[in-house]
């Protein structure tokens, strides 16, 4: 490599723009990073940059940028951030695709705790409420279950995926503070566990939940979950689904009474 | 108070439901009604006034137009504003043609809201008897023609737009290819529509 383009490398500088806040309850406020550009280097290495060299832009010292991370290779979720005004995981957000200056605030459906870390717990209390999991503890030795057809198999593992990242919830306009909408994740995980065959057990539980506080009826059928979707869940298509799921539940159980 | 709370929170489902409904039957079907009687002006004075009288005997009139006209509409029309102020707009941050037309739907409801109470002020509730040139009156002048083609536009949108939504609401169409080929049948039900209101409205400007 000749010496005048390992300078030009060195030199070549990635331009971020952050919204920070300092704690839950204090105001937002921009503040911009120049980091040395690595080839292929994802957010998170920005990230790591400032905190190994906290100053900003005009080189002052401050605080580095607060963000969370775990499996870094979008199958955990934790790294769930705006970055230029898409909901998406920083850690598969590569610079050389992203336009620079690289705009990132944290995802402002959940309550911020620091920077770019947030509160998701709601969405864990979404999946509580629709009973997202498949009963199986007992006091002894409950056999293996019924089996599950191949295309089902296939419709659930596109459903499995989900790894609860909130980029949905984020994107959903209905999720507001005027309104309790679970989120479109939590109607897609009911409808992954009303299809195995031994959650089904608990389907109507699911179905009663979805039809209550923040339930299905809160859609609006903006559809931008299924656009954001890092994993490429077919969210709208289960959401229409649970729709008819509670169609049939509802009318039926009204006329059983 | 909490139990009272549970229960009004419970009933939310049936509400919304009701709303998607209604917004159909009746009301989507008094719309083609409408529309239908209105696009006979096209074949003249005669035959609009011919059609009005044929309505304006049915029996139970009154009855009809109360119970599968008024309340329906109303309520439709009151729990929509109520709909449209709890949606969260963002269309400026996600700009996908869906989101788009999520925000077009509540806004061109709240115009179809305003259009209907002004639209039976002037002709309903205006004293006046139901025929051409009654129509033919309001529709000459340029600001009401133009109000008129405001509201027909709007909520021929509104309806063929919420029947794609309505399909959703019920489970009828639950893939995205069935979503989407409904999608485009919706919006040729729209142009059909509005094409439709546009030219009665038109036709009434011409003098009987």
């Amino acid at each position: 490599m000749s010496t005048a383009a390992e300078t030009v490398e060195t030199t070549r500088t990635v331009h971020l723009i952050i919204e920070r806040q300092d704690s839950p309850e204090s105001e937002p406020y921009t503040e911009e990073f120049v980091v040395p550009y690595r080839p292929g280097m994802n957010v998170i290495a920005c990230l790591m940059e400032i905190q190994r060299n906290p100053r900003n832009k005009n080189g002052d010292p401050v605080a580095p940028v607060t963000w969370e991370m775990n499996c870094l290779e979008e199958i955990c979720g934790a790294c769930t951030m705006v970055i230029n005004n898409r909901p998406r995981q920083a850690c598969s957000a590569l610079v050389d695709k992203l336009e620079q200056p690289i705009r990132i605030r944290p995802m402002r459906t959940f309550p911020v705790v620091r920077d770019l870390v947030v509160d998701r717990s709601r969405m864990f209390d979404a999946l509580k409420k629709i009973k997202a999991w498949v009963p199986i503890d007992g006091t002894y030795d409950l056999g293996p279950g019924p089996r599950m057809s191949e295309r089902d198999q296939q419709i659930a593992y596109e459903l499995s995926r989900c790894f609860t990242c909130g980029a949905c919830v984020e994107a959903c306009p209905n999720v507001n503070d005027k309104n309790p909408f679970i989120g479109p994740f939590a109607i897609s995980q009911a409808r992954l566990f009303n299809m195995h065959p031994t959650g089904a057990m608990h389907k109507e539980d699911r179905l009663e939940a979805l039809m209550g506080e923040g339930g299905i009826h809160e859609c609006g059928n903006a559809q931008n979950c299924v656009q954001v979707c890092p994993k490429g869940i077919p969210l709208t298509t289960s959401i229409a689904a649970m729709n008819r799921q509670v169609t049939y539940h509802a009318l039926g159980a009204w006329l059983r009474k | 108070m909490a139990v009272a709370q549970a229960a009004h929170k419970n009933r939310e489902f049936l509400w919304r439901r009701l709303h998607t409904l209604s917004g159909v039957i009746p009301v989507g079907l008094f719309l083609l009604e409408h529309l239908f009687t209105n696009a006979t002006a096209l074949r003249g004075p005669a035959a609009f006034n011919d059609a009005v009288d044929a309505i304006q005997t049915l029996p139970l009139l009154h009855f009809i137009e109360f119970v599968f006209i008024f309340l329906p509409i109303t309520y439709h029309g009151v729990f929509g504003l109520y709909v449209a102020f709890v949606s969260g707009y963002n269309a400026n941050r996600f700009s996908f043609g869906r989101n788009i037309l999520f925000v077009l739907q509540r806004v061109t409801g709240v115009i179809t809201f305003v259009f209907i109470i002004f639209h039976l002020w002037t002709t309903r509730f205006s004293g006046n008897a139901p025929n051409y040139d009654m129509v033919h009156n309001l529709v000459s002048n340029p600001a009401y023609f133009w109000f008129m083609i405001i509201g027909v536009v709007a909520a021929t949108f509104h309806f063929a737009n919420g029947l794609w939504s309505f399909c959703i609401h019920w489970g009828i169409t639950v893939g995205a290819r069935a979503q989407r080929i409904t999608a485009w049948v919706t919006m040729i039900v729209f142009v059909v529509l509005a094409g439709m209101g546009v030219a009665s409205i038109i036709a009434f400007t011409h003098s009987a």
